[in-house]
Order: structure tokens, then C-alpha cells, then sequence
């Protein structure tokens, strides 16, 4: 699980690199999602990859904390989906005003002179 | 028992978070109420700050643990209140108030929800100033990045949104780069709380330091970007430049939080006393020197009065970021002063340029055009002559201030930036008292730096003064209000009492920079915060 999980990270992350350096607003906000999948994954993945072990304790019982998964990435990780999902909410705003405002979906506002 | 009184520590996030969302409410046109609004809030917050600056730097200096949801520390999610978050609290209240005052003339109308985003970055700088979590510093990193995205966007124009667009970009990849730190250190160490962090980081070995050692590089790469520190800095001069003057404003901050932030992890993580002693000083060095040097050629080639500023941040932060890097106490003392005299007078200048630039630059007819747009145009003139009267002898009072900022930002006497480049210089090369201990050799080249620096700015500055006062062609006087004028001279007026009241400031940042190179107290105070006890369980024996 954990070679499948890297596999993963490096395809979305390489993916997301190679697409923010290209001059198209939307291969760069397609870049910055990807980008965001592979955090995303790298994140959850920092409290250890467990199987059938649930994240939360109930209350009143003797716990065996070796039973349980930690908590604490996966709650950060809904956060920082949460975050950069509205943040690329806002950047396809930007760029669908900077397409209106310039008529090109270069980065720059203009084409590239031949 | 708790005290209500110090409930008073999370105010500066909840007044402006409260009052912002407040103002969602009601529509753009009530512009009365909601400048009343902004404009007491943001005096709320000085008023706040002050107090707890003062309660900070009371009896020999304490400092304050707030435990949020009253979790038992170091799982708490906390907000700690030392000098240092004290006194970048008030600058960020200090630097709020005019700025908000210089947009009621005419730049709040420029867009939608002016005052609402204006007020969440504050929270989101307040937060960031005051937390003791890792995690919760990217919250509110993300909470002044998006408000500053929507804020850089205002007034809309060609121009912004292209700057705009590579300032989103910029930082959204920078955050990336946050969380992929903070995902690091805490796979190591299990442990989010800075304090506690410290404490963690002490006992690792092997290949768990290097792996936290590691983390903290992609941190610090992503405090870089927000510090705008080269090379990661070229969106910044055009960013600073296209944004609205009210906005650049307090923008002349945010390259603060980020060296502020790099200030307290390195001394808290790798200070002197850490494991890993002086992990990334060498580097901050070297890039705030490269950073000096490069805002120092951009200065000297820039054409217009935005650039010019926009490279004067990049000179204040390079030259905060290698007094960091130096791990001194009485440079990182005087860097303090530093921050907080160029901060002022940056935030004064990108005001003043603006009304400088009126008569002469096509900025005012993109304006006049986003107006249009937003269907003012008509009503424009009865309510600029409404909100104040236009002051006389205009070219007198705006060719003081400008002088006023260049002898600031070059750091000549006899006003606040030459205090804080001399009290740098003097810490630099007596290091241990007055002629006592070893001269470093990277002071020479720190020194020489800071002062060639001043120099190009000087340079520029009486060029670009010459062909805005003394060389108009057009000879038109540029139609300047009271209420933008007197937040120009109202921050510049500050850097006066600073250099009358330079002994008690220095005391205090003296003690502040003693306090960030010895982290102990912090550390203690942090994890030694008592819980507050719940009324009903208090009355019971």
C-alpha cells in the first residue's frame, strides 16, 4: 500500500509541478489541484497508513491507543481540502476576469510574440 | 481563577471577525456606516493592543497563554501573548486606522465589500501574530491570504487582476509548500504546538532530525515566498504597485508576518539552546543580503514612484531577514526597531504616492473608469467635496512628507530609520558591550550592505522627488482632501515620537529580542498554562 500511495503522490505531483509552469491559466489552475491531491495524500498518509483501526475513541472506555489510527492528520487534512478548495474557487474567478478583461487565457495578459 | 480580563488576548481576532461579518450584512451604498464601522474597530483594536502591550511588558515582562476550547496544554490549540505578538499586534492596529481613513475619500467605492475584507485580513494578521500552533498559523495565513486576494483585486482594472493573478498563484503554491512542512514535522514528532515542538525536537536523532530538519526548510522556503525574499520575489514589486493605495497600505505588512514568523521558529526551534543549533541561519543570511542587493538595483532603475516603493519593501524585508540570520540579540533588537520604522514609513509612502501620482499618471483614469463601471461616476464630485475640504498649498505639504520618507527609508538623521540602522551597526560591531568581543566578519558585509542600500535608495529618491516637485511639465496641482493627507502625516508623525521616544522603545524591544534568543520562558509558559476552572465546578470545595 504505502509503494502504491508514493506511486500516486509522485504521478500527482509531478503532473501538478509541470502543469503550474505552463502558460495557460488553465493548465496552471488544473496544475494547483493536482498539486493539492498529492499535499492532500501526503498529509493523511504522515499518521501512518493502518487498516480497520477508526480514528476516534469512545468515551468512557479503557483504550488501547495501538488500536487506533491518529486522528490529528486526518483532521488536518479536511481542513487543508476545505482551504484550497475555496482558494481555487476564487482562482477560477480571477482567471475567467483576467480572460474577459484581456481576451487571452495567457498568464501574462498577452500572447507570447512570434 | 481566570480573570475576565484575559478573555481580552483573543480579541484582536474575534472584534474584527465580528465587525467584518457584520458589515456582509448591509449593502455598499451605506457607505457612512460602514466607514463608522471599520474605522471604530480598527480604533478598538489600538486600543486593545495597547492594553495588552502594556500587560506585557509589565513587572519584568510576562507572558500570556490563552488555551482555546480550555483543552489541557500541550493539546490545546493555543494563542500566547508575548512583547514580540504584542507589539506586532499594535503595528498592524496603528497601520489599519489610516489606512482605512485615507479610502473613505474615494477608494472604498472602487469595489465590493471593501471593509469586510479589509477587516478579515486583520484577522487573519492578529492570528497569525498571536498563535502557538503550527497548524493553526496556516489557518490564518490562508484567512489574510484570501482576503488579501479579494483586496488585491480591488478596484478590478487590467492591470490588477494580472498582478493579482500571479500574486494568487505565487501564494497558493507557497501554501502548498506549508503544509507539505508542516505534514513533515509533525510525522516526526507528533506534535503541532510550537512549545512543545521545541521540546520534541531536542530528543531526536537520526534520520527523525534530519527528516524534521528537512521539514522545517520547505517551512521556512514558504516564509521565503511570503517574506518576498530573493529569488522568490518577482511577482511583489508590480503586486505592491498595482494594488490600491489604501491596500498597499497595510500590504506593507504582510512581508512582515513572514519574517516575523521565521524570527520566532528559528530562535525557538534552533536557538541556542536547541539540538539542532542554528539550522538555516547561514542561509537567511545569504538570502536577505542577495535580497538586499537586488531591492537595492530595482530602486535605482525604477521609473515609476509604485516600483520604487514596491522595491523599498523588498530592501526592509532583506535587510530584517539577514539581521535574523545574524542571531544576534541587540541586531535582532534593532531589527525590531527596524521593522517597525520601515513598516510606518512604507505604509505612509504607498498613500503618498498615490496622491503624488494624481495629476500625472494614467492610474487615476483607470480608477475614474472602474468607477463608471461600478455606476458612481455621476455622483462622484458633490461627494468628494462632502467628505473634506481640499487642503492649500498642496505641493508644500505632500514635497515635506515625500522628503520626510525618503530620509526615512534611506536612514539618515535624524528621524526613526537612522536609529534603527544605527542601533543594528552598534550591536554589530560591539557585540558584547562597547569595544568588547569579536567583530564577525559577515558584520562588515552586513554593515557595508545596509549602508550602500541606503545610499541607492537615497539616490533615487532626490531623483524621483526632483521630477515630481521641481520639474512638472504640466504644472497641475493634484487635488488632495484632508482625510488623505492626515493619515500620511498621522503614520508619519509616529516615526517622529519613535525617534523622540527611541529610549523606552528600544528598553522594550531590547527585552523582546533578549526574550526570542532565550525561548525558556515561552517554552515554560506554554507548557505549564493552567486550565481555567469552569464556573459550576468552582463553587463546589
Amino acid at each position: 500500500m504505502e509503494l502504491l500511495l508514493s506511486l500516486s503522490m509522485g504521478a500527482l505531483a509531478g503532473s501538478g509541478v509541470w502543469l503550474l509552469l505552463r502558460p495557460r491559466t488553465y493548465q496552471v489552475i488544473m496544475g494547483l489541484a493536482l498539486l493539492s491531491y498529492a499535499v492532500n495524500i501526503f498529509i493523511f498518509s504522515t499518521g501512518r497508513l493502518r487498516v480497520n483501526a477508526p480514528p476516534i475513541v469512545e468515551k468512557g472506555m479503557e483504550v488501547d491507543p495501538a488500536a487506533f489510527t491518529d486522528p490529528v492528520p486526518q483532521a488536518l487534512v479536511l481542513t487543508a481540502i476545505v482551504i484550497s478548495f475555496a482558494t481555487t474557487a476564487l482562482f477560477l474567478v480571477v482567471l475567467l476576469a483576467s480572460r474577459g478583461l484581456t481576451g487571452t487565457d495567457h498568464v501574462d495578459g498577452r500572447e507570447p510574440e512570434k | 481563577m481566570m480573570s475576565a480580563p484575559s478573555h481580552l488576548i483573543i480579541a484582536p481576532i474575534l472584534i474584527p471577525l465580528l465587525a467584518g461579518a457584520l458589515l456582509l450584512f448591509f449593502e455598499d451604498r451605506e457607505r457612512r456606516l460602514k466607514d463608522a464601522v471599520s474605522i471604530l474597530t480598527s480604533a478598538a483594536l489600538v486600543v486593545v493592543a495597547a492594553v495588552l502591550l502594556f500587560r506585557t511588558g509589565a513587572d519584568g515582562g510576562r507572558i500570556f497563554v490563552y488555551l482555546l476550547g480550555n483543552w489541557p496544554s500541550p493539546i490545546a490549540i493555543n494563542l500566547v501573548l508575548d512583547r514580540l505578538s504584542a507589539m506586532m499586534l499594535l503595528l498592524t492596529a496603528v497601520l489599519a486606522l489610516p489606512a482605512l481613513v485615507f479610502s473613505i475619500a474615494r477608494w472604498q467605492r472602487a469595489g465590493a465589500h471593501f471593509h469586510s475584507l479589509f477587516l478579515f485580513l486583520l484577522v487573519g494578521l492578529n492570528g497569525a501574530f498571536l498563535t502557538g500552533d503550527l497548524f493553526n498559523l496556516f489557518v490564518f495565513f490562508e484567512v489574510l491570504l484570501a482576503a488579501s486576494y479579494g483586496l488585491m483585486l480591488h478596484g478590478s482594472g487590467q492591470l490588477r487582476v494580472r498582478a493579482g493573478m500571479h500574486y494568487i498563484v505565487i501564494n497558493l503554491a507557497a501554501s502548498l509548500l506549508f503544509l507539505i512542512g508542516v505534514a513533515m514535522i509533525y510525522s516526526v514528532t507528533g506534535t503541532l504546538n510550537m512549545a512543545h515542538l521545541a521540546i520534541v525536537l531536542q530528543g531526536l536523532e537520526g534520520e527523525s532530525r534530519f527528516m524534521a530538519e528537512a521539514g522545517a526548510g520547505i517551512l521556512g522556503i514558504a516564509f521565503l515566498v511570503k517574506a518576498g525574499s530573493w529569488p522568490l520575489n518577482f511577482w511583489l514589486p508590480t503586486a505592491y504597485s498595482a494594488a490600491a493605495a489604501p491596500v498597499a497600505a497595510i500590504f506593507a505588512i504582510l512581508t512582515k508576518v513572514g519574517v516575523y514568523v521565521l524570527l520566532r521558529f528559528s530562535l525557538l526551534l534552533f536557538g541556542s539552546e536547541a539540538a539542532s543549533t542554528g539550522f538555516g541561519e547561514q542561509a537567511l543570511f545569504f538570502v536577505g543580503m542577495a535580497t538586499i542587493l537586488f531591492g537595492a538595483i530595482g530602486i535605482l532603475a525604477s521609473q515609476a514612484l509604485g516600483r520604487l516603493a514596491g522595491y523599498s519593501v523588498l530592501v526592509s524585508s532583506g535587510t530584517l531577514l539577514a539581521a535574523v540570520g545574524f542571531a544576534q540579540t541587540g541586531v535582532t533588537a534593532g531589527a525590531l526597531f527596524y521593522l517597525i520604522s520601515s513598516t510606518l514609513t512604507l505604509s505612509a509612502f504607498f498613500m503618498l504616492i498615490e496622491l503624488i501620482a494624481r495629476g500625472q499618471d494614467p492610474a487615476a483614469d483607470v480608477l475614474a473608469v472602474t468607477m463608471e463601471a461600478y455606476g458612481e461616476g455621476e455622483e462622484e464630485k458633490e461627494e468628494a467635496e462632502e467628505v473634506g475640504v481640499t487642503i492649500p498649498e498642496t505641493l508644500a505639504v505632500l514635497g515635506v512628507s515625500f522628503a520626510a520618507c525618503g530620509i526615512l527609508l534611506a536612514g539618515l538623521p535624524p528621524l526613526s530609520g537612522f536609529v534603527a540602522k544605527f542601533a543594528m551597526l552598534t550591536s554589530m560591531f560591539n557585540p558584547d558591550g562597547v569595544g568588547e568581543g569579536v567583530i564577525r566578519h559577515s558584520s562588515w558585509w552586513l554593515a557595508s550592505f545596509l549602508i550602500l542600500s541606503g545610499f541607492a535608495t537615497l539616490i533615487a529618491m532626490t531623483r524621483a522627488g526632483i521630477s515630481a516637485f521641481w520639474a512638472r511639465i504640466d504644472g497641475e496641482v493634484p487635488r488632495v482632501l484632508l482625510v488623505e493627507m492626515a493619515p500620511v502625516a498621522a503614520l508619519l508623525a509616529m516615526t517622529v515620537f519613535l525617534t523622540i521616544g527611541a529610549g523606552p522603545v528600544m528598553r522594550f524591544l531590547e527585552a523582546a529580542a533578549a526574550d526570542l534568543h532565550s525561548p525558556q520562558a515561552y517554552i515554560q509558559s506554554v507548557m505549564e498554562a493552567v486550565q481555567a476552572v469552569p464556573h459550576a465546578r468552582e463553587v463546589l470545595p
